[in-house]
């Protein structure tokens, strides 16, 4: 059995959270160039110009991206023959999202849910993440690591439909939910799609479908195409950058489908903002 | 579409000749609140009590900064959604505030009460945190600390980048621009 001490594993996620506060991920920034050339209206060029000067303002100055820096969101793949020495995981991983939100000067944004107060003086400084265990084969610990804002996850949602929906009701479902949320979840975003599984199971897959990289195409043939479809029917929407009118509202659209119950077809709608911040570690 | 240089408070004069999708520099003091002090600040009104600030020609941003790092006034203070607010802002309009800064669509009474009373609705570059963050030379908290990154805030600004969504016309940006670029299948 391997064992990885506690401190190793509370480092690496805080340099995790502390890259992704002021480093746009490279496959976001280069999404965003090709969607400011191919974008038609010049309010929206405009738009998406000042999103890549903040990110290079970001970069060079170590300043947050935005101010919202959202709640940790992690997925973390266990291997079985890994322990680890001299505490529990999911306290490791809290301690380092801890240490990185206070670092790195990022906003607590957690909160007790009625009273409204904020939870970093009880807690912990944007405590508790939110993480999902999976167990693995190996004696590796894969963390994956999303900072994950309000504008976008507020304008989420899920549903089960019958079967007989099929892929056009996904479709529509999914326009539907873009069309409402406008410029409210911070276009041009990226638009996770979880079919299949239970309720939970869909909704789940459809917040880690976010963390996909851009450049990467969906493995299963059928799939990348309803991506693709599901894309071009988000575009002729026609919100734009921030709402304000154009041709690029949404950078990607990721799927993740699982088998489902023969009565159900659960589709849930996960949404990323265009500063998407995500990482991934292997320890 | 124009661009304008505006100092606050800003007055009829200056917001009545904004139309939808103009550019505007703002410069000078603006407040910040955003949900849990907006809740107060209506409250008072309602009770007839002094506010910590003037509201007369006021612009309210709706922001919660990130602390700011050793040596900076502010840290990361780009604008947070803004429908949360739209309980509270026809009223903040009627007692004189002038303009507000946030970002996505506003329901129909706060676009009237732009209307009614010469108020504007400008949409700064959400995620922009950084960058807006840079506009902003001095802040201080004056009221709620206990609020935390929502804390009411006097800010000072210098050429701070927005664009009006809703003008004193009745326009909206927001619909303007998705029906010019909208494909109907």
């Amino acid at each position: 059995m391997r064992e990885i001490e506690f401190d190793v594993v509370v480092k690496a996620v805080k340099d995790m959270i502390l890259h992704c506060g002021t480093d746009l991920p490279q496959d976001t920034y280069d999404a965003l160039e090709a969607a400011m050339e191919a974008e038609k209206s010049p309010v929206s060029k405009e738009v998406i110009r000042q999103i890549l000067e903040n990110a290079n303002i970001a970069k060079d100055e170590k300043r947050p991206l935005c101010q919202d820096t959202g709640l940790a969101v992690f997925f973390v793949n266990v291997g079985e023959d890994v322990r680890i020495k001299g505490g529990l995981l999911r306290d490791a991983i809290n301690k380092g999202t801890e240490e990185g939100y206070t670092e790195g000067y990022l906003r607590a944004s957690t909160c007790e849910p009625f009273s409204r107060l904020n939870l970093k003086d009880t807690l912990g400084y944007n405590l508790p993440a939110i993480v999902h265990f999976d167990i693995v084969k190996g004696d590796k610990i894969d963390i994956e690591y999303a900072a994950k804002g309000g504008g976008s996850e507020n304008v989420s949602r899920a549903k089960v439909f019958p079967p007989a929906a099929g892929k056009d009701g996904i479709v529509e479902y999914v326009k539907e939910v873009i069309s409402d949320a406008g410029g409210n979840p911070c276009p041009p975003i990226t638009v996770g799609v979880g079919i299949g599984g239970t309720f939970e199971k869909a909704v789940i897959s459809s917040k880690h479908a976010l963390f996909r990289d851009l450049e990467t195409k969906n493995e299963d043939p059928e799939m990348d195409e309803l991506e693709q479809r599901i894309l071009t029917e988000i575009n002729n929407l026609g919100i734009g950058a921030m709402g304000m009118g154009g041709t690029k509202t949404a950078l990607a659209v990721h799927i993740e489908s699982n088998p489902c119950h023969i009565a159900s077809l659960p589709v849930s709608v996960n949404v990323q903002c265009h500063s998407s911040r995500h990482t991934h570690i292997t320890i | 579409m124009a661009t304008y240089t505006l100092t606050t408070p800003l007055t009829s004069e200056d917001t009545k000749q904004l139309v939808a999708g103009d550019t505007v520099l703002l410069n000078g003091t603006i407040f910040t609140a955003r949900d849990a002090a907006h809740s107060r600040l209506v409250d008072l009104i309602e009770a007839g009590e002094e506010l910590p600030f003037d509201l007369e020609g006021s612009v309210i941003y709706f922001v919660g900064p990130t602390p700011p790092k050793p040596g900076d006034p502010i840290g990361s203070a780009g604008p947070t959604t803004s429908y949360r607010m739209d309980s509270f802002s026809p009223t903040m309009l009627k007692n004189g505030s002038k303009g507000m800064i946030g970002k996505g669509k506003r329901n129909q009474a706060v676009k009237d009460a732009c209307v009614d009373y010469d108020g504007i609705y400008f949409g700064a570059t959400g995620g922009a945190g950084a960058l807006l963050g840079k506009q902003i030379r001095s802040a201080e908290v004056i009221a709620y600390p206990e609020l935390g990154p929502e804390a009411v805030r006097k800010i000072t600004v210098e050429d701070f980048p927005v664009t009006v969504v809703n003008d004193t016309k009745g326009n909206d940006i927001y619909q303007m621009g998705r029906e010019q670029y909208e494909v109907k299948s």
